[in-house]
Protein backbone atom coordinates (compact mmCIF):
# COMPACT_ATOMS: atom_id res chain seq x y z
CA UNK A 1 0.00 0.00 0.00
CA UNK A 2 2.59 2.43 1.44
CA UNK A 3 4.88 1.99 -1.87
CA UNK A 4 2.17 1.94 -4.75
CA UNK A 5 0.96 5.17 -2.70
CA UNK A 6 4.50 6.73 -2.55
CA UNK A 7 5.12 5.85 -6.18
CA UNK A 8 2.42 7.13 -6.97
CA UNK A 9 3.24 10.35 -5.03
CA UNK A 10 6.71 10.35 -6.81
CA UNK A 11 5.08 9.81 -10.07
CA UNK A 12 3.02 13.06 -10.04
CA UNK A 13 6.41 14.42 -8.67
CA UNK A 14 8.08 13.72 -11.80
CA UNK A 15 4.71 14.29 -14.02
CA UNK A 16 4.86 18.00 -11.99
CA UNK A 17 8.43 18.47 -12.39
CA UNK A 18 8.12 17.34 -16.41
CA UNK A 19 5.59 20.04 -17.15
CA UNK A 20 7.76 22.50 -15.82
CA UNK A 21 10.51 21.31 -17.92
CA UNK A 22 8.88 21.19 -21.51
CA UNK A 23 7.61 25.13 -20.31
CA UNK A 24 11.10 25.95 -19.51
CA UNK A 25 12.32 24.55 -22.85
CA UNK A 26 8.94 25.59 -24.68
CA UNK A 27 10.11 29.73 -23.20
CA UNK A 28 13.79 28.91 -24.17
CA UNK A 29 13.19 27.96 -28.00
CA UNK A 30 10.54 30.85 -28.13
CA UNK A 31 13.25 33.60 -27.06
CA UNK A 32 16.07 31.99 -29.59
CA UNK A 33 13.29 31.42 -32.38
CA UNK A 34 12.42 35.29 -31.50
CA UNK A 35 15.96 36.06 -31.26
CA UNK A 36 16.95 34.38 -34.38
CA UNK A 37 13.86 36.31 -36.38
CA UNK A 38 15.21 39.49 -35.15
CA UNK A 39 18.69 37.99 -36.01
CA UNK A 40 18.19 36.66 -39.60
CA UNK A 41 21.18 36.81 -41.64
CA UNK A 42 22.86 38.99 -38.98
CA UNK A 43 20.30 41.56 -39.12
CA UNK A 44 20.75 44.14 -36.59
CA UNK A 45 18.12 46.51 -35.44
CA UNK A 46 19.42 49.89 -34.74
CA UNK A 47 16.68 52.08 -34.85
CA UNK A 48 13.08 51.36 -33.87
CA UNK A 49 10.54 53.64 -33.46
CA UNK A 50 6.24 54.01 -33.47
CA UNK A 51 5.52 57.34 -35.23
CA UNK A 52 2.01 58.25 -35.79
CA UNK A 53 1.31 56.62 -38.83
CA UNK A 54 3.68 53.63 -38.93
CA UNK A 55 6.53 51.17 -36.94
CA UNK A 56 9.66 52.94 -38.14
CA UNK A 57 12.69 50.57 -38.08
CA UNK A 58 16.12 51.08 -39.06
CA UNK A 59 18.11 47.81 -39.92
CA UNK A 60 21.61 46.78 -41.06
CA UNK A 61 23.74 43.83 -41.93
CA UNK A 62 27.45 43.57 -43.11
CA UNK A 63 26.37 45.35 -45.76
CA UNK A 64 23.31 47.46 -46.20
CA UNK A 65 21.25 49.68 -43.72
CA UNK A 66 17.38 49.41 -44.67
CA UNK A 67 14.46 51.24 -43.30
CA UNK A 68 10.95 49.18 -42.28
CA UNK A 69 7.55 50.50 -42.00
CA UNK A 70 6.94 47.27 -40.42
CA UNK A 71 8.24 44.50 -37.92
CA UNK A 72 7.77 41.51 -39.97
CA UNK A 73 10.47 40.18 -41.36
CA UNK A 74 8.80 39.25 -44.69
CA UNK A 75 11.20 39.77 -47.23
CA UNK A 76 10.30 43.04 -49.66
CA UNK A 77 9.02 45.00 -46.86
CA UNK A 78 12.00 47.11 -47.18
CA UNK A 79 11.33 50.63 -47.69
CA UNK A 80 14.72 51.58 -48.91
CA UNK A 81 18.00 50.50 -48.49
CA UNK A 82 21.75 51.63 -49.14
CA UNK A 83 25.24 49.44 -49.45
CA UNK A 84 27.51 50.94 -46.56
CA UNK A 85 30.27 50.90 -48.76
CA UNK A 86 28.40 52.48 -52.18
CA UNK A 87 25.61 54.50 -50.93
CA UNK A 88 25.05 55.66 -54.03
CA UNK A 89 24.06 51.99 -55.84
CA UNK A 90 20.61 51.78 -56.12
CA UNK A 91 19.34 48.13 -54.24
CA UNK A 92 15.66 48.41 -55.53
CA UNK A 93 15.04 47.71 -58.83
CA UNK A 94 12.51 50.32 -58.51
CA UNK A 95 14.75 53.09 -57.75
CA UNK A 96 16.25 52.16 -61.14
CA UNK A 97 12.58 51.30 -63.37
CA UNK A 98 12.35 55.18 -62.32
CA UNK A 99 15.32 56.23 -63.76
CA UNK A 100 14.70 54.68 -67.16
CA UNK A 101 12.04 57.70 -67.13
CA UNK A 102 14.89 59.98 -68.34
CA UNK A 103 14.74 58.33 -71.34
CA UNK A 104 11.88 60.03 -71.86
CA UNK A 105 12.25 63.14 -70.86
CA UNK A 106 15.79 64.06 -69.15
CA UNK A 107 16.06 67.42 -67.99
CA UNK A 108 13.70 67.99 -65.26
CA UNK A 109 14.09 71.62 -63.96
CA UNK A 110 11.48 70.86 -60.71
CA UNK A 111 10.41 68.01 -59.04
CA UNK A 112 7.75 67.32 -56.98
CA UNK A 113 8.33 63.65 -54.34
CA UNK A 114 5.66 61.87 -52.75
CA UNK A 115 6.40 60.01 -50.14
CA UNK A 116 10.37 60.63 -49.00
CA UNK A 117 11.00 56.93 -47.11
CA UNK A 118 14.70 56.56 -46.54
CA UNK A 119 15.31 60.08 -49.45
CA UNK A 120 16.73 57.66 -52.09
CA UNK A 121 14.94 58.85 -55.20
CA UNK A 122 15.41 62.44 -53.37
CA UNK A 123 19.16 62.36 -53.10
CA UNK A 124 19.64 60.34 -56.92
CA UNK A 125 18.31 62.92 -58.08
CA UNK A 126 19.89 65.66 -56.74
CA UNK A 127 22.83 64.09 -57.99
CA UNK A 128 21.91 63.74 -61.38
CA UNK A 129 20.40 67.51 -61.41
CA UNK A 130 22.49 69.44 -58.51
CA UNK A 131 20.42 72.57 -60.12
CA UNK A 132 17.05 71.40 -59.91
CA UNK A 133 14.90 72.59 -57.02
CA UNK A 134 13.41 69.29 -55.38
CA UNK A 135 9.86 69.68 -53.24
CA UNK A 136 9.08 66.49 -51.03
CA UNK A 137 5.68 65.78 -49.80
CA UNK A 138 6.23 63.43 -46.87
CA UNK A 139 3.33 62.98 -44.18
CA UNK A 140 5.15 61.63 -40.95
CA UNK A 141 7.68 63.76 -39.86
CA UNK A 142 9.29 60.75 -38.09
CA UNK A 143 10.26 59.42 -41.18
CA UNK A 144 11.76 62.73 -42.37
CA UNK A 145 13.98 62.42 -38.89
CA UNK A 146 14.42 58.96 -39.52
CA UNK A 147 15.97 59.79 -42.84
CA UNK A 148 18.01 62.90 -41.74
CA UNK A 149 19.72 60.73 -39.24
CA UNK A 150 20.22 57.21 -40.35
CA UNK A 151 20.63 57.95 -44.39
CA UNK A 152 22.18 61.09 -44.51
CA UNK A 153 19.07 62.65 -46.15
CA UNK A 154 19.07 66.80 -46.07
CA UNK A 155 16.92 69.71 -46.37
CA UNK A 156 19.09 72.48 -48.73
CA UNK A 157 18.16 75.20 -50.80
CA UNK A 158 17.31 73.17 -53.56
CA UNK A 159 15.56 70.29 -51.50
CA UNK A 160 12.84 70.97 -49.21
CA UNK A 161 10.08 69.06 -47.65
CA UNK A 162 6.51 70.03 -46.83
CA UNK A 163 5.34 67.49 -44.03
CA UNK A 164 1.40 66.89 -44.64
CA UNK A 165 -0.64 64.73 -46.55
CA UNK A 166 0.05 64.54 -50.29
CA UNK A 167 -3.41 65.06 -52.21
CA UNK A 168 -3.40 68.53 -50.08
CA UNK A 169 -0.34 69.33 -50.65
CA UNK A 170 -0.78 69.06 -54.30
CA UNK A 171 -4.54 70.43 -54.73
CA UNK A 172 -3.03 73.38 -52.80
CA UNK A 173 -0.06 73.79 -55.22
CA UNK A 174 -2.20 73.93 -58.30
CA UNK A 175 -4.34 76.12 -56.89
CA UNK A 176 -1.13 78.62 -56.76
CA UNK A 177 -0.45 77.67 -60.62
CA UNK A 178 2.47 76.13 -58.67
CA UNK A 179 4.45 73.63 -62.57
CA UNK A 180 6.73 70.22 -62.01
CA UNK A 181 8.02 69.00 -64.57
CA UNK A 182 8.46 65.53 -63.30
CA UNK A 183 6.16 64.55 -60.33
CA UNK A 184 7.11 61.19 -58.88
CA UNK A 185 4.53 59.48 -56.89
CA UNK A 186 6.10 56.83 -54.33
CA UNK A 187 3.87 56.65 -51.58
CA UNK A 188 2.08 53.27 -52.35
CA UNK A 189 4.84 50.75 -50.69
CA UNK A 190 4.08 50.23 -47.38
CA UNK A 191 1.51 48.16 -45.38
CA UNK A 192 -1.14 50.80 -46.10
CA UNK A 193 -2.06 51.78 -49.56
CA UNK A 194 -3.30 55.52 -49.03
CA UNK A 195 -6.35 55.04 -51.30
CA UNK A 196 -6.87 58.77 -51.71
CA UNK A 197 -3.67 59.25 -53.63
CA UNK A 198 -4.96 56.85 -56.09
CA UNK A 199 -8.06 57.95 -57.46
CA UNK A 200 -8.96 59.61 -61.15
CA UNK A 201 -9.54 62.74 -59.72
CA UNK A 202 -5.99 63.10 -57.56
CA UNK A 203 -4.50 62.28 -61.00
CA UNK A 204 -6.32 65.00 -62.16
CA UNK A 205 -4.83 67.09 -59.59
CA UNK A 206 -1.40 66.03 -60.44
CA UNK A 207 -1.88 66.76 -64.22
CA UNK A 208 -2.94 70.40 -63.15
CA UNK A 209 1.27 70.58 -62.09
CA UNK A 210 2.23 68.98 -65.20
CA UNK A 211 3.73 71.75 -67.71
CA UNK A 212 3.71 70.71 -71.53
CA UNK A 213 6.52 68.53 -71.26
CA UNK A 214 5.75 67.41 -67.69
CA UNK A 215 5.73 63.62 -66.68
CA UNK A 216 4.51 61.68 -64.34
CA UNK A 217 6.36 58.20 -62.44
CA UNK A 218 4.82 56.25 -60.31
CA UNK A 219 5.91 53.09 -58.17
CA UNK A 220 3.44 51.51 -57.20
CA UNK A 221 1.62 47.19 -57.67
CA UNK A 222 2.21 44.86 -60.19
CA UNK A 223 -0.36 42.45 -58.70
CA UNK A 224 -3.88 41.81 -57.51
CA UNK A 225 -6.74 43.20 -59.12
CA UNK A 226 -5.37 46.48 -58.01
CA UNK A 227 -3.27 46.02 -61.02
CA UNK A 228 -5.87 46.42 -63.17
CA UNK A 229 -7.69 48.88 -61.40
CA UNK A 230 -5.03 51.79 -61.11
CA UNK A 231 -3.61 50.94 -64.87
CA UNK A 232 -7.25 51.68 -65.93
CA UNK A 233 -7.14 54.74 -63.82
CA UNK A 234 -3.59 56.14 -65.19
CA UNK A 235 -5.00 55.26 -68.78
CA UNK A 236 -8.48 57.11 -68.45
CA UNK A 237 -6.31 60.43 -67.16
CA UNK A 238 -3.17 60.45 -69.24
CA UNK A 239 -3.79 57.70 -71.99
CA UNK A 240 -0.90 55.82 -73.12
CA UNK A 241 1.73 55.16 -70.26
CA UNK A 242 5.32 53.29 -69.98
CA UNK A 243 4.56 50.27 -67.74
CA UNK A 244 7.82 49.22 -66.64
CA UNK A 245 8.07 45.83 -64.70
CA UNK A 246 11.28 43.38 -63.67
CA UNK A 247 11.25 39.84 -62.84
CA UNK A 248 11.45 39.40 -58.89
CA UNK A 249 10.30 42.59 -58.19
CA UNK A 250 6.45 43.27 -56.89
CA UNK A 251 6.65 46.85 -57.59
CA UNK A 252 5.71 48.18 -61.46
CA UNK A 253 6.69 51.80 -62.53
CA UNK A 254 4.34 53.54 -64.46
CA UNK A 255 5.65 56.35 -66.50
CA UNK A 256 2.80 58.94 -67.83
CA UNK A 257 3.78 61.87 -70.17
CA UNK A 258 2.08 64.80 -71.03
CA UNK A 259 3.65 64.71 -74.67
CA UNK A 260 3.04 61.55 -76.96
CA UNK A 261 5.77 58.66 -75.76
CA UNK A 262 8.53 57.99 -77.77
CA UNK A 263 8.95 54.99 -79.73
CA UNK A 264 10.78 52.29 -78.71
CA UNK A 265 13.49 53.00 -81.20
CA UNK A 266 13.89 56.40 -79.79
CA UNK A 267 14.52 54.94 -76.23
CA UNK A 268 17.19 52.95 -77.71
CA UNK A 269 18.79 55.53 -78.85
CA UNK A 270 18.81 57.99 -76.12
CA UNK A 271 20.16 55.38 -73.47
CA UNK A 272 23.83 55.47 -74.67
CA UNK A 273 23.82 58.99 -74.04
CA UNK A 274 22.97 58.89 -70.63
CA UNK A 275 24.63 55.32 -70.01
CA UNK A 276 27.70 56.85 -67.97
CA UNK A 277 25.69 59.59 -65.81
CA UNK A 278 23.87 56.24 -64.32
CA UNK A 279 26.49 53.68 -63.95
CA UNK A 280 27.18 55.41 -60.28
CA UNK A 281 23.80 54.00 -59.43
CA UNK A 282 24.76 50.33 -60.33
CA UNK A 283 22.41 50.46 -63.25
CA UNK A 284 23.03 49.99 -67.28
CA UNK A 285 20.68 52.08 -68.49
CA UNK A 286 20.54 50.36 -72.28
CA UNK A 287 18.56 47.86 -70.43
CA UNK A 288 15.72 49.04 -69.88
CA UNK A 289 13.99 50.57 -72.94
CA UNK A 290 12.70 46.69 -73.87
CA UNK A 291 11.14 46.95 -70.29
CA UNK A 292 8.99 49.92 -71.07
CA UNK A 293 6.08 48.42 -72.88
CA UNK A 294 2.56 50.24 -73.21
CA UNK A 295 1.15 47.02 -73.85
CA UNK A 296 -2.07 46.85 -72.02
CA UNK A 297 -1.40 43.61 -69.73
CA UNK A 298 -4.27 43.28 -67.34
CA UNK A 299 -8.44 43.44 -67.57
CA UNK A 300 -9.91 46.39 -69.07
CA UNK A 301 -13.01 45.92 -67.32
CA UNK A 302 -11.90 46.86 -63.64
CA UNK A 303 -13.83 49.55 -62.45
CA UNK A 304 -11.17 52.66 -62.60
CA UNK A 305 -10.51 53.76 -59.14
CA UNK A 306 -12.48 57.75 -57.61
CA UNK A 307 -12.87 59.60 -54.85
CA UNK A 308 -15.92 57.93 -54.50
CA UNK A 309 -15.05 54.20 -55.40
CA UNK A 310 -11.46 53.71 -54.02
CA UNK A 311 -11.07 50.57 -52.19
CA UNK A 312 -7.19 50.14 -53.16
CA UNK A 313 -6.51 48.37 -49.66
CA UNK A 314 -9.31 45.75 -50.56
CA UNK A 315 -8.56 45.20 -53.97
CA UNK A 316 -4.93 44.49 -52.91
CA UNK A 317 -5.68 41.47 -51.14
CA UNK B 1 -41.87 45.27 -21.24
CA UNK B 2 -44.04 42.60 -23.34
CA UNK B 3 -45.72 41.63 -20.47
CA UNK B 4 -47.16 44.92 -19.46
CA UNK B 5 -49.36 45.37 -22.68
CA UNK B 6 -51.83 48.08 -21.80
CA UNK B 7 -48.86 50.91 -22.83
CA UNK B 8 -46.65 48.79 -25.23
CA UNK B 9 -48.00 46.86 -28.18
CA UNK B 10 -45.62 43.97 -28.98
CA UNK B 11 -45.28 45.50 -32.64
CA UNK B 12 -43.78 48.55 -31.34
CA UNK B 13 -41.19 46.84 -28.88
CA UNK B 14 -40.25 44.98 -32.28
CA UNK B 15 -40.06 48.09 -34.71
CA UNK B 16 -38.26 49.89 -31.55
CA UNK B 17 -35.61 47.85 -31.61
CA UNK B 18 -35.10 47.36 -35.58
CA UNK B 19 -35.25 50.72 -35.66
CA UNK B 20 -32.32 50.96 -32.87
CA UNK B 21 -30.50 48.59 -34.85
CA UNK B 22 -31.07 50.02 -38.03
CA UNK B 23 -29.72 53.83 -36.70
CA UNK B 24 -26.96 52.27 -34.98
CA UNK B 25 -25.62 50.96 -38.59
CA UNK B 26 -26.11 54.19 -40.17
CA UNK B 27 -24.29 56.15 -37.48
CA UNK B 28 -20.97 54.15 -37.75
CA UNK B 29 -21.30 53.31 -41.48
CA UNK B 30 -21.54 57.05 -42.26
CA UNK B 31 -18.85 57.89 -39.54
CA UNK B 32 -16.33 55.34 -41.40
CA UNK B 33 -17.66 57.03 -45.14
CA UNK B 34 -16.54 60.58 -43.45
CA UNK B 35 -12.89 59.62 -43.43
CA UNK B 36 -12.99 59.13 -46.85
CA UNK B 37 -15.47 62.02 -48.10
CA UNK B 38 -12.85 63.96 -46.51
CA UNK B 39 -9.70 62.72 -47.35
CA UNK B 40 -9.68 64.67 -50.76
CA UNK B 41 -9.25 67.35 -49.29
CA UNK B 42 -8.45 67.50 -46.12
CA UNK B 43 -5.91 63.64 -46.62
CA UNK B 44 -5.79 61.19 -44.59
CA UNK B 45 -3.61 62.18 -41.13
CA UNK B 46 -4.98 61.34 -38.19
CA UNK B 47 -6.23 64.59 -37.16
CA UNK B 48 -9.14 64.11 -39.87
CA UNK B 49 -10.24 61.01 -38.36
CA UNK B 50 -9.62 63.17 -35.07
CA UNK B 51 -12.13 65.52 -36.74
CA UNK B 52 -14.60 63.08 -37.37
CA UNK B 53 -14.61 61.39 -34.71
CA UNK B 54 -15.01 64.43 -32.07
CA UNK B 55 -18.02 65.46 -34.04
CA UNK B 56 -19.61 62.61 -34.00
CA UNK B 57 -19.29 62.43 -30.12
CA UNK B 58 -20.06 65.88 -29.48
CA UNK B 59 -23.56 66.05 -31.83
CA UNK B 60 -24.56 62.46 -30.57
CA UNK B 61 -24.14 63.72 -26.71
CA UNK B 62 -26.15 67.23 -27.94
CA UNK B 63 -28.85 64.69 -29.70
CA UNK B 64 -28.90 62.28 -26.43
CA UNK B 65 -30.08 65.56 -24.60
CA UNK B 66 -32.30 66.96 -26.77
CA UNK B 67 -34.11 63.17 -27.72
CA UNK B 68 -34.24 63.02 -23.68
CA UNK B 69 -35.97 66.75 -23.43
CA UNK B 70 -38.48 65.52 -26.29
CA UNK B 71 -39.34 62.23 -24.78
CA UNK B 72 -40.72 64.11 -21.62
CA UNK B 73 -43.43 65.51 -23.77
CA UNK B 74 -46.13 62.50 -25.09
CA UNK B 75 -43.79 60.38 -26.28
CA UNK B 76 -45.62 59.04 -29.66
CA UNK B 77 -43.80 57.14 -32.67
CA UNK B 78 -44.80 59.65 -34.86
CA UNK B 79 -42.37 62.04 -33.61
CA UNK B 80 -39.92 59.09 -33.29
CA UNK B 81 -40.42 57.90 -37.19
CA UNK B 82 -39.78 61.96 -38.06
CA UNK B 83 -36.23 62.15 -36.22
CA UNK B 84 -35.42 59.18 -39.17
CA UNK B 85 -37.08 61.31 -41.71
CA UNK B 86 -35.43 64.42 -41.13
CA UNK B 87 -32.16 62.82 -40.56
CA UNK B 88 -32.27 61.47 -44.01
CA UNK B 89 -32.87 64.84 -45.12
CA UNK B 90 -30.36 66.32 -43.25
CA UNK B 91 -27.91 63.75 -44.85
CA UNK B 92 -28.95 65.31 -48.46
CA UNK B 93 -26.13 68.25 -48.46
CA UNK B 94 -23.64 65.91 -47.56
CA UNK B 95 -24.61 63.62 -50.97
CA UNK B 96 -25.40 66.64 -53.14
CA UNK B 97 -23.25 69.83 -52.29
CA UNK B 98 -20.94 67.92 -50.14
CA UNK B 99 -17.75 68.36 -52.67
CA UNK B 100 -18.73 72.48 -52.85
CA UNK B 101 -18.66 72.52 -49.41
CA UNK B 102 -15.23 71.01 -48.85
CA UNK B 103 -14.22 73.14 -51.99
CA UNK B 104 -14.91 76.34 -49.90
CA UNK B 105 -13.82 75.67 -46.42
CA UNK B 106 -10.58 73.85 -48.49
CA UNK B 107 -10.46 77.37 -49.93
CA UNK B 108 -11.32 79.54 -46.79
CA UNK B 109 -9.04 77.20 -44.07
CA UNK B 110 -5.23 76.64 -45.06
CA UNK B 111 -4.52 74.23 -42.23
CA UNK B 112 -6.09 70.87 -42.31
CA UNK B 113 -7.18 70.13 -39.05
CA UNK B 114 -9.53 73.30 -38.57
CA UNK B 115 -10.63 73.04 -42.06
CA UNK B 116 -11.47 68.98 -41.32
CA UNK B 117 -13.11 69.97 -38.27
CA UNK B 118 -15.02 72.94 -39.86
CA UNK B 119 -16.12 70.69 -42.60
CA UNK B 120 -17.03 67.80 -40.33
CA UNK B 121 -19.74 69.97 -38.33
CA UNK B 122 -21.10 71.38 -41.45
CA UNK B 123 -21.67 67.78 -43.25
CA UNK B 124 -22.26 65.24 -40.01
CA UNK B 125 -23.21 67.74 -37.19
CA UNK B 126 -27.14 68.26 -37.74
CA UNK B 127 -28.19 64.80 -39.08
CA UNK B 128 -25.92 62.77 -36.11
CA UNK B 129 -27.58 64.70 -33.61
CA UNK B 130 -30.73 63.32 -34.73
CA UNK B 131 -29.71 60.72 -34.82
CA UNK B 132 -28.72 60.79 -31.50
CA UNK B 133 -31.95 61.70 -30.45
CA UNK B 134 -33.65 58.41 -31.17
CA UNK B 135 -31.60 56.27 -28.85
CA UNK B 136 -33.35 58.19 -25.69
CA UNK B 137 -36.45 58.70 -27.09
CA UNK B 138 -36.38 54.61 -27.60
CA UNK B 139 -35.88 54.13 -24.33
CA UNK B 140 -38.64 56.22 -23.13
CA UNK B 141 -41.32 54.14 -25.95
CA UNK B 142 -40.07 51.08 -24.64
CA UNK B 143 -39.96 51.61 -20.68
CA UNK B 144 -43.07 50.97 -18.81
CA UNK B 145 -41.95 50.73 -15.33
CA UNK B 146 -39.12 52.06 -13.24
CA UNK B 147 -38.25 48.87 -12.25
CA UNK B 148 -37.93 47.40 -15.73
CA UNK B 149 -35.99 50.76 -17.29
CA UNK B 150 -32.60 49.58 -16.76
CA UNK B 151 -33.43 46.46 -18.43
CA UNK B 152 -34.78 48.00 -21.33
CA UNK B 153 -31.83 50.68 -21.79
CA UNK B 154 -29.54 47.62 -21.67
CA UNK B 155 -31.24 45.94 -24.35
CA UNK B 156 -31.27 49.13 -26.33
CA UNK B 157 -27.87 49.66 -26.03
CA UNK B 158 -26.76 46.23 -26.90
CA UNK B 159 -29.37 46.21 -30.23
CA UNK B 160 -28.24 50.06 -31.57
CA UNK B 161 -24.80 49.41 -30.58
CA UNK B 162 -24.51 45.67 -32.26
CA UNK B 163 -25.70 47.81 -35.20
CA UNK B 164 -22.92 50.39 -34.98
CA UNK B 165 -20.54 46.93 -34.85
CA UNK B 166 -22.12 45.85 -38.20
CA UNK B 167 -22.41 48.72 -39.67
CA UNK B 168 -18.85 49.34 -39.12
CA UNK B 169 -17.71 46.35 -40.34
CA UNK B 170 -20.30 45.79 -43.57
CA UNK B 171 -19.29 49.09 -44.69
CA UNK B 172 -15.40 48.61 -45.17
CA UNK B 173 -15.14 45.10 -45.64
CA UNK B 174 -18.06 45.13 -48.75
CA UNK B 175 -19.84 48.12 -49.38
CA UNK B 176 -17.10 50.51 -49.95
CA UNK B 177 -15.83 47.52 -52.01
CA UNK B 178 -19.15 47.21 -53.71
CA UNK B 179 -20.21 51.06 -54.03
CA UNK B 180 -19.76 54.09 -54.56
CA UNK B 181 -19.98 56.51 -52.15
CA UNK B 182 -22.49 58.67 -52.83
CA UNK B 183 -25.04 54.90 -53.80
CA UNK B 184 -24.03 53.71 -49.97
CA UNK B 185 -25.36 56.78 -48.65
CA UNK B 186 -28.21 57.62 -50.85
CA UNK B 187 -29.62 54.02 -50.04
CA UNK B 188 -28.95 54.92 -46.11
CA UNK B 189 -31.22 58.19 -46.50
CA UNK B 190 -34.13 55.69 -48.38
CA UNK B 191 -33.82 53.15 -45.38
CA UNK B 192 -34.09 56.14 -42.71
CA UNK B 193 -36.56 57.48 -44.66
CA UNK B 194 -38.77 54.37 -45.23
CA UNK B 195 -38.04 54.00 -41.39
CA UNK B 196 -39.94 57.40 -40.58
CA UNK B 197 -43.06 56.45 -42.56
CA UNK B 198 -42.93 53.09 -41.36
CA UNK B 199 -43.20 54.52 -37.61
CA UNK B 200 -45.59 57.46 -38.74
CA UNK B 201 -47.84 54.70 -40.03
CA UNK B 202 -47.61 52.30 -36.94
CA UNK B 203 -48.20 55.60 -34.80
CA UNK B 204 -51.70 56.57 -37.00
CA UNK B 205 -52.74 52.41 -37.11
CA UNK B 206 -52.27 52.58 -33.51
CA UNK B 207 -54.41 55.48 -32.98
CA UNK B 208 -57.51 54.02 -34.74
CA UNK B 209 -57.32 50.85 -32.32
Amino acid sequence: MQTSENTIVRKQLVWKNFKTEILVVLAISLIIFAKDMLAQNGIRYIHQERSLYRNILVTEDTQRRCLRFTITSRSGQNQSCRFLDQPRELVFPYAKMSLSSLLVQDQPQRILIVGLGGGTLSDTYSLLFPDTEIVISEIDDAVVRVASEYFDFKETDKISVDVGDGRVFIKRQGLRGEKYDLVILDAFNGEYIPEHLMTKEFLEEVKRLLPENGMVLANTFSTSRLYAAESNTYREVFGEFFNIRMNGTGNRVIVASMQPLPDQETLVSRAPAIRERLEQFGMDITEFPKLMSTEITWDTNQRILTDQYSPANLLNN
Amino acid sequence: MNTNTSTNSALQTWLVLVFAFISGFIIMAIELLGGRILAPYFGSSIFVWGSIITVFMLSLSIGYLCGGKLSLLKPNLKLYGSFFAGAAVLLLPLVFAGNQIMEAIFLRIEDPRYGSLVVSMLLFFLPTAVMGMIAPYSVRLLVSSTHGSGHVAGKLYFISTLGSALGTLATSFYLVLWFEVNQILITMCLVLLCTGFIAIIADLKGDDI
